[in-house]
């Protein structure tokens, strides 16, 4: 036996079998190119000298001894800093398919030590919960057998595109036109809303790529699709551009970013598609955003009005006024006057017991555009994992519970409810969208499912990557560093943003041909939903089938 | 897909006319309900004044029709004329009801004076109220309307053998307008309030097809707490709801239905006239867009029909006529054996875009088309 003392053991030892993730490296097949080490972004692995006792056997002669050969090898760094994250970039690099990480099965003792220097487990991603989600669950099974031949999904004119902004009742729409009174401003968007990113949390290429390709979205392909800015602003050629059209400024507890756009609005050539205030986010409620300091880059610094290198956390509420009804409701009011009553405002709240009350405050406020919701299966660019894992309330019974509620007062119509919060965690994502449209909401926003889909972002539920706050993205898309971020070529995420919402479309189609549905979006269509899941139907009022 | 039928006409005529039209058109109905509207009412053996409404449906038992009796009788309507079925029991298949009832009642004293709204408004509380008696008593009263001038049947069973049952055929009754649907049952219950036509304050409507987008128009519907806006035992009986909403409510004109129900598109609103205030509309209207595929025929107090078509136009519908006399069918056969004295060549399939009316006077159609100035003075 070795004594202790000759290797080092210390209560945070660990070795490559602790790990989350343990790198497979095949000797036979390496060139000793060196790019897996030189793209590894943690820097789990090194090129070490190795040697290897090569022990002789000469039966006839006298002498004893052993030979030693040295290799050169591959070697997985075990502390906590340097920990493989299962990204696989050295699986993308390697020539000879020599390398590659391989989720650890066995339960890991990293586990135990994700808080070195007392600082709790921070990162990106969303919950770290695998498998299908409830909405994956849901089946849309009212086919139109009896009577009606199904719609032809290609041929067919449809129409998909839902109202974002306050919608008047009938009868004032009909007083107000005849007085001239304020006719709330709404616009018909794409069910599919590319939701609230920071230009800071995503990189410069991936933002702008986002912007390209959801402008060719609009001005080509014809689809209306818009998206949040997040927390942070803008960039200023953007604000005083004609694409402020398809961007929804959002307003958080930090303000960040609105000195630039406070400034830009003498100039703007078209206004905003809508103003998002942010009370709360699915991911991290009762959190405000995070930037940490390794992504405050001088141009992020500078949008922002803060020094460069420096951690943003916003507080977690507006620190405005001392209820947050009123709150609410004056911010909204300021912010629809700020753009002349011409642009819907709506709240961002994380799902909670508590929404049905903003929901019924926001009834009472004219001015109130919608209510956009956020589940916890939500994702976001840096947030403590105790609060993703733990805390927040799933989208979907919450947004049925509001949607009821709005009709009980035949007001359905009148205030959008939006969703968001893991549609499309499994790929899933027309269906995940319609089936929450189906139980009350207006829309949807994608987040983590546009990164996945438009940039190969590699986080997944399992805490591959997620290392989207320490700006040290493989993939350059929530980076702010400029050799990390040109890895991604803002062409090609524009192009893919295309693809993505060209497909989103035609399985929208594809989903609502059966229903017989084309003319409007199925809004509460609910008997239109199934699910094998007795307390599930229960609870969201949708049929029990099996 | 249930067939429609709807004949208007300055002569009044016999019911078993429209009937003989659903026969024509028998390949498209199971027998699982029929409804009649009458419109115009004149009685062989009672000089009607068209101001008296008339209450129609059916008794189950008798202690039904002495508890309707003495409700009526408190509530201070006079009744005027008791109409009585000649009945011919063995030609139906299935049971008889106890007792059909169309009866001409005087309003009550207070009622006498009063502005037509207020009178309308009374009518439509005592038919519902009436309704939620029955419903009480394990639905031994069956109503289905309460209006000057309108009568309405509804039953189970085949169009004729009900028509042969009740004698519709003897001439004790006559209406200028009669409307009549034999139902295909779908995917809702089979139920006498399941039968269009569907009444709702002298407007009625009938479809064909199915409604696909009712649950979230039905939820709407509810919402607006507007009494009458109940029952929903058929997915078509939001479109007489939403006829109703846009002409009594909104107080629109009846080319707005179509721009409620079927609204154009953006692309078609940026070269309308009233292309911004259709847009509102739309928006503000937009759970009330239907999905089809249907057909929608109604009536309106003054006698005037109309016919709209789904924006898919997967149901088909044809109008034709002559002076004095016109008829819609879903099926162009049942034109033919409801007019037979037309020229063909003018009959019309509306389009999409197309309000198909009768007005009044019967003299010729209109077609109005969504693209059309909308005759709004405010929206111009």
């Amino acid at each position: 036996m070795v004594s202790a003392r000759s290797v080092t053991v210390t209560p945070s030892s660990l070795t490559y079998a602790d790990v989350p993730w343990i790198i497979q490296h095949r000797e036979d097949r390496c060139t000793l190119c060196g790019q897996c080490t030189a793209i590894c972004p943690k820097e789990s692995i090194e090129l070490t000298y190795r040697r290897v006792r090569m022990p002789k056997l000469e039966i006839l002669s006298k002498k004893r001894g052993s030979d030693y050969k040295t290799f050169t090898g591959i070697r997985q760094k075990t502390t906590m800093a340097n920990a493989c994250i299962g990204c696989g970039m050295c699986s993308m690099v390697c020539p000879n398919e020599a390398i590659g990480p391989v989720a650890n099965t066995n339960e890991n003792r990293a586990l135990f030590y994700n808080n070195m220097k007392g600082e709790p487990n921070k990162r990106g991603g969303r919950r770290n919960v695998e498998g299908p989600t409830l909405l994956d669950r849901i089946m849309f099974d009212r086919i139109s057998m009896l009577t009606d031949p199904a719609l032809d999904a290609g041929r067919h004119e449809f129409n998909v595109t839902t109202t974002l902004g306050r919608v008047l009742s009938p009868e004032e729409f009909l007083e107000n036109t005849i007085s001239g009174g304020w006719i709330p401003p709404t616009r018909e968007i794409f069910p599919f809303v590319i939701g609230s990113m920071s230009f800071g949390a995503l990189s410069p290429n991936m933002w702008l790529g986002m912007l390209q390709g959801v402008a060719y979205c609009n001005e080509v392909l014809g689809l209306p699709v818009v998206m949040c800015t997040g927390e942070g602003g803008c960039p200023p050629w953007v604000l005083r551009s004609p694409y402020l059209k398809y961007i929804i400024l959002q307003i958080a507890s930090g303000y960040f970013g609105w000195d630039e756009i406070i400034r830009a609005i003498p100039d703007m050539q078209c206004l905003p598609a809508a103003i998002e205030i942010k009370y709360g986010q699915g991911a991290k409620p009762g959190d405000g955003g995070l930037l940490m300091w390794y992504k405050v880059s001088k141009l992020i610094a500078r949008l922002r009005g803060v020094p460069e290198a420096v951690d943003l956390p916003s507080p977690p509420v507006h620190q405005t006024l001392y209820s947050i009804e009123e709150s609410v409701m004056k911010m909204i009011q300021t912010l629809s006057m700020a753009f002349e009553h011409k642009v819907p405002v709506y709240p961002k709240i994380s799902a909670s017991t508590s929404a049905k009350s903003v929901l019924n405050n926001l009834v009472r406020n004219p001015y109130a555009a919608g209510l956009m919701i956020d589940g916890i299966d939500g994702g976001t660019g840096a947030a403590y994992n105790v609060s993703m894992d733990a805390t927040g309330h799933p989208v979907a019974s919450c947004v049925r519970e509001c949607y009821l509620d709005l009709a009980a007062q035949g007001k359905q119509n009148e205030i959008p409810i939006f969703a968001a919060g893991g549609i499309g965690k499994n790929g899933n994502v027309a269906q995940n969208g319609m089936a929450l449209v189906m139980l009350g909401a207006s829309g949807v926003h994608i987040g983590k499912y546009i990164m996945q889909a438009v940039a190969g972002c590699l986080g997944n539920e399992k805490n591959r990557c997620n290392v989207c706050n320490v700006g040290i993205c493989p993939k350059g898309i929530t980076s702010q560093n400029p050799k990390l971020y040109r890895r991604l070529d803002q062409d090609k995420v524009a192009e893919r943003v295309s693809e993505v919402f060209m497909s989103i479309n035609t399985e929208v189609k594809k989903i609502m041909a059966p229903l017989g549905r084309s003319q409007s979006l199925p809004v509460g269509m609910s008997d239109a939903l199934g699910i094998a899941d007795k307390a599930a139907a229960e609870r969201l009022q949708i049929k029990y089938v099996c | 897909m249930c067939r429609l039928a709807l004949k208007t006409a300055n002569e009044p005529f016999s019911p078993y006319e429209v009937l003989q039209a659903m026969e024509a058109m028998k390949e498209g109905y199971d027998g699982s309900g029929l409804g009649l509207l009458l419109r115009g009412m004149e009685f062989e053996d009672f000089k009607y004044n068209p101001r008296f409404p008339i209450l129609s449906g059916i008794a189950h038992s008798r202690k039904a029709e002495q508890r309707m009796d003495e409700y009526m009788d408190d509530r201070g309507y006079e009744l005027k004329y008791d109409h009585r079925f000649a009945m011919n029991p063995e030609k139906m298949s299935g049971k008889m009801r106890y007792r059909y009832f169309l009866r001409a009642y005087r309003m009550p004293p207070a009622f006498k004076d009063r502005p037509q709204e207020e009178r309308e408004e009374e009518m439509l509380r005592t038919r519902l109220d009436l309704r939620r008696i029955g419903e009480e008593n394990n639905g031994d009263l069956t109503v289905f309307s309460f209006y000057p001038d309108v009568a309405m049947i509804k039953e189970v069973g085949w169009p004729m053998e009900i028509g042969e049952a009740l004698c519709l055929w003897d001439g004790q009754i006559k209406s200028r307008v009669c409307m009549a649907q034999g139902r295909q049952n779908t995917n809702y219950g089979i139920n006498l309030y399941a039968c269009h036509p569907f009444f709702i304050q002298g407007i009625a409507t009938m479809t064909n097809g199915e409604n696909t987008a009712f649950v979230p128009i039905r939820d709407w519907l509810l919402g607006k707490n507007i009494p009458g806006y109940i029952g929903y035992q058929s997915d078509s009986e939001v479109f007489a709801h939403i006829l109703h909403y846009t002409l009594r409510q909104l107080k629109l004109p009846l080319q707005a239905y179509k721009h409620i129900i079927t609204p154009l598109s953006s692309r078609e609103l940026e070269t309308h006239p009233q292309g911004d205030f259709l847009r509102g509309l739309r928006e503000v209207c937009r759970r009330l867009i239907i999905d089809g595929p249907n057909a929608v025929i109604g009536t309106l107090p003054d006698e005037t029909c109309m016919l709209v078509m789904d924006q898919k136009k997967m149901r088909p519908a044809t109008v034709g006529g002559r002076d004095g006399a016109w008829a819609i069918a879903s099926e162009l056969c049942g034109v033919d054996a409801m007019v037979p004295d037309r020229d063909p060549a003018f009959d019309f399939q509306p389009m999409r875009e197309h309000t198909v009316i009768i007005p009044p006077d019967r003299k010729e159609l209109q077609i109005w088309s969504q693209h059309d100035q909308l005759p709004l003075p405010q929206a111009a």
